[in-house]
């Protein structure tokens, strides 16, 4: 606790304003990257930029390998659930796990997609028990239930997705984002920090 | 990649019941009005995976070995209560061959461990597995204080992560089909 709390640039409140992450193991150096790692982080002649995050996770190069497209996939695939449904799901794991930083960048993302942002100030003012309007509710409630450790999930959660109109396509894609958020709060709120932005110190 | 597609009858047939490890452990019946939803999404199914095989058997584990990995994983799987992937862990670490200090390790119960760097994984794998939202810098800090280095703490973010993942895939396919 006391190393986390008493460091003052690290955030604990939740924000829409993305902010810097600050790896707490050492992120692999690109110079000396192997071919392998390299692959893994698609570093071209014309992309050499690579953040600190992804740079942490070429430690384990084989893992990277295989979550970067899978992540890929279950966010952005045609048909199923909506962009926006997608992100809902991701915001509501990353609540759960008071992931500071994964919450900021999808709810973010959510804002943009659907040009309101007063679902996610409700979100972040009153976190599980946000009150939405009742097809959001819904994915909202179970992608919290979902989870939880374990999940705490019912068949009438899934009976309520139905009733709001959710298919068996856009519900399996709820599952999969929210499940995917289980995997990347993970990484995300134990390998780092999320902390101010230099221009939000200044 | 039109030659790959999946047809109803395939996704039925053996091969993925044999080789997925979240649809084995869903126990998905051939009829289940799931199936339509799983083939458009059999990409990602494919690409789970193939995480899990990163995750658990890698090429590379580093200091993590496989035995040590199938341990963990079961501890994860015990601590929720899931017992088809319990049992699928159970396979693995029987597989790696492990001995009795990794056996000790997979029982959640088991909290006493004469290696700390045992120890050190076992705390980890506890904390991820139940609340993840409670860590902080300190607990990264005991796992470089009992000799793990930061490769193999990113092995072991990975590790415990993907099984956050598969575990609620898992949930989530159950919960389907109950209510399909």
């Amino acid at each position: 606790m006391s190393t986390a709390l008493s460091d003052p640039a690290v955030l604990h409140d939740f924000t829409v304003e993305v902010p810097h992450w600050r790896p707490r193991v050492q992120p692999i150096d690109l110079a000396e990257a192997t071919p392998a790692q390299r692959d893994a982080l698609k570093v071209t002649p014309s992309n050499t930029k690579v953040s600190d995050y992804v740079l942490v996770l070429a430690n384990d190069v084989e893992t990277l390998k295989a979550r970067t497209p899978l992540f890929n996939a279950i966010m952005y695939n045609r048909g199923g659930l909506g962009r926006s449904g997608r992100e809902l799901g991701a915001v509501g794991a990353s609540v759960v796990n008071r992931c500071v930083y994964c919450a900021a960048v999808h709810a973010s993302r959510y804002n943009q997609l659907t040009k309101d942002s007063r679902q996610m100030e409700q979100v972040f003012a009153a976190g599980e028990a946000a009150a939405l309007p009742p097809r959001e509710a819904a994915i909202f409630a179970f992608a919290v239930k979902l989870s939880k450790t374990p999940s705490e999930a019912t068949e009438a959660d899934v009976l309520a997705l139905r009733e709001a109109g959710l298919e068996e396509a856009e519900i399996l894609d709820l599952v999969l984002s929210t499940a995917l958020f289980g995997w990347a709060n993970r990484l995300m709120h134990l390998l780092g920090d999320p902390v101010a932005t230099q221009a939000e110190e200044a | 990649m039109a030659a790959d597609s999946v047809t109803a009858n395939s996704i039925t047939a053996e091969a993925p019941e044999q080789t997925d490890v979240v649809r084995r452990a869903a126990a998905l019946p051939p009829d289940s009005p799931l199936q339509a939803a799983l083939e458009g999404r059999a990409d990602i199914l494919a690409m789970t995976q193939q995480a899990h095989d990163a995750a658990l058997v890698p090429e590379d584990p580093g200091g993590l070995s496989h035995a040590l990995r199938a341990a963990l994983a079961l501890r994860a799987a015990l601590l929720h209560e899931e017992e088809a992937l319990a049992d699928h862990y159970r396979g693995l670490l029987t597989a790696a061959s492990a001995d009795g200090a990794m056996v000790a390790l997979a029982d959640p119960a088991t909290q006493d461990f004469a290696d700390p760097r045992v120890a050190a994984f076992a705390a980890y794998t506890d904390l991820a597995s139940k609340s993840p939202k409670d860590a902080t810098a300190d607990d990264i800090e005991a796992l470089k204080a009992a000799g793990i280095g930061d490769a193999d703490i990113v092995r072991l973010a990975e590790l415990t992560a993907f099984l956050a993942y598969q575990l609620r895939v898992v949930a989530g396919l159950k919960l389907m089909q109950a209510t399909a």
